[in-house]
């Protein structure tokens, strides 16, 4: 599945090459964005004391952590959620012809090096708050695994948003909703919002485990919403359930896949 | 017609169905469900070797007995086995051991020379390197692809995609080619060429050959056995010449068939 990935990535990139005008163009014009979001996100930064009780670095670095993951993940397999336009242009037909996985082929799809900006961005961001914070050894180790699981996290979400349109292949943007405005609830602390939503994503869609609750764990921060404890260590947990549902799904929308006319 | 199951048999479906649920709406929000039958009961077999055309009129079936025959749709009903595998579970691995065209829609890199995409498919298929290299210059040189090879697929014609294509489904040496309307768009010239191919194909490497065309001149030439599929059923299975004989005094191939696809239409 890796080589598949890689290779195709590759190819689609030398694909992209072929025209190198745009490319250059289109590179250089996600940097300039990427540069201007995290000017964005200083300026906002430097005039805020304090949000729902986290100082600016511990903002800054639930901000980082969380954007790391939905980069991640947006960068390997956010393409899953444009599967209805390949459903209707008969594409993904020409995928399942192929003896390689078509979520792996719908995720590579017209791979190109703009992919790596937003990761950039938010890695920079994360690494602006972390020299902030110091945070000791002893909890350090959870950012590696809150990364990590927040990544699979929100594959999980993109990848339940392109099952969702083997239902519905005339409305892709209901996906969205969970994808995006799971990265945009994710940049701040959760403590901004209602009880009731963070009980809904902390135990409906896991959102919460993306970076809240290990994140809590890392600034050594108490609950807000008084959750128990041992959530803190519970992302791995989420994560995997969350990743079991979503294959889960993808395999019985191909399954019930039903191809266009012709 | 149940015919005897022999290790050769290469397809073979029993009592496959396939049924969609189209929703219309009728009202603000009602919306009215019915269930549509795109393939019925349907039961044929295919031996190694075999070079078989699959008729019909639009919408009959045709394509949608392709699509369950390499994978792409599950069926609803019956019992579905190609190469020894069932195409909608074993994917896959049924993806190694046969080659599809569909003639409307290219599986090419559209941006990348033609030599790329083949490269590439090398290595999705996992083809020897060395077996490979034997048999691109076959192709290329059967198929007269040499003077594209470096050249974009999107700067290609039809015809020259389409070599391209076929040679795309060949590189892995399958045992079965299915074609979904191989020589659509090409002008006579091609078209000639196409057909010369595919024979020789199937009668020097003894590949067993499925396509689905609205050329009759491609089943003159080309198929040995017809099959004709009319509302998802099979309405006709034998050789061209039983296919000839359903209508005598008709002389036209192009009669025969019209008479059959508008015999039913009589009776709705």
């Amino acid at each position: 599945m890796v080589r598949t990935y890689a290779l195709l990535a590759a190819t689609w990139m030398r694909a992209a090459a072929q025209y190198p005008a745009s490319l250059v163009m289109l590179t250089a014009g996600s940097f300039a964005a990427n540069a201007l979001d995290i000017a964005a996100i200083w300026i906002i930064f430097r005039h805020t004391g304090t949000l729902g009780g986290f100082t600016l670095a511990e903002v800054m670095f639930l901000y980082g952590t969380g954007g790391v993951s939905f980069a991640l993940a947006d960068m390997l397999f956010g393409n899953v959620d444009k599967l209805s336009r390949h459903i209707r242009a008969g594409s993904f037909d020409t995928m399942l012809i192929r003896p390689a996985s078509p979520f792996v082929q719908m995720a590579v799809d017209r791979f190109t090096p703009q992919r790596f900006g937003r990761p950039a961005q938010a890695v920079v961001v994360l690494w602006l708050a972390l020299a902030e914070l110091h945070v000791p050894w002893s909890r350090a180790w959870m950012i590696p695994v809150m990364i990590l699981c927040g990544t699979v996290i929100f594959t999980a979400v993109f990848t339940l948003g392109g099952a969702l349109q083997f239902l519905l292949t005339d409305a892709p943007e209901v996906a969205n909703a969970f994808t995006y405005g799971g990265s945009t609830l994710t940049q701040y602390p959760l403590s901004v919002y209602g009880a009731e939503l963070v009980r809904a994503v902390t135990y409906i869609v896991p959102l919460a485990f993306v970076n809240w609750q290990p994140g809590l764990y890392v600034l050594g921060h108490e609950d807000p919403f008084g959750l128990p404890h041992w959530l803190r260590y519970a992302a791995p947990v989420a994560a995997l359930t969350l990743a079991g549902a979503a294959a889960l799904a993808w395999r019985a929308g191909v399954r019930r896949y039903r191809s266009t006319g012709s | 017609m149940e015919a005897p199951r022999t290790p050769e048999t290469v397809i073979e479906l029993a009592q496959v169905g396939r049924t969609f649920t189209v929703s219309r709406r009728t009202g603000v929000l009602r919306r009215e469900r019915r269930v549509v039958h795109a393939v019925r009961d349907l039961s044929f077999t295919v031996r190694a070797g075999e070079f078989v055309g699959y008729l019909g009129p639009n919408g009959a079936g045709k394509s949608t007995t392709i699509k369950m025959l390499t994978g792409i749709l599950a069926p609803t009903a019956g019992r579905i086995s190609v190469a020894g595998l069932d195409p909608a579970r074993r994917r896959t691995a049924l993806a190694r051991r046969i080659g599809v065209v569909f003639g409307q829609r290219t599986t090419l890199w559209w941006d990348l020379p033609l030599r790329d995409s083949f490269e590439l498919i090398r290595h999705l298929y996992k083809v020897d390197r060395v077996r490979y290299r034997e048999r691109l210059d076959r192709l290329t040189e059967l198929l007269g692809l040499g003077e594209f090879l470096a050249t974009p697929v999107r700067q290609l014609s039809l015809g020259q995609r389409m070599r391209g294509d076929i040679t795309a489904a060949l590189l892995h040496d399958p045992a079965v080619l299915v074609l979904d309307e191989p020589t659509i768009g090409l002008d006579v010239v091609s078209k000639a060429a196409m057909r010369e191919f595919l024979r020789d194909l199937n009668a020097q490497q003894g590949t067993t050959v499925l396509l689905t065309t609205h050329d009759l001149g491609d089943i003159e030439r080309l198929c040995r056995r017809v099959m004709l599929i009319d509302h998802g059923r099979l309405a006709f299975d034998g050789t061209l010449d039983d296919l000839r004989a359903t209508a005598p005094g008709e002389t036209s191939l192009e009669a025969v068939v019209t008479r059959l696809y508008t015999r039913d239409r009589l009776f709705q």
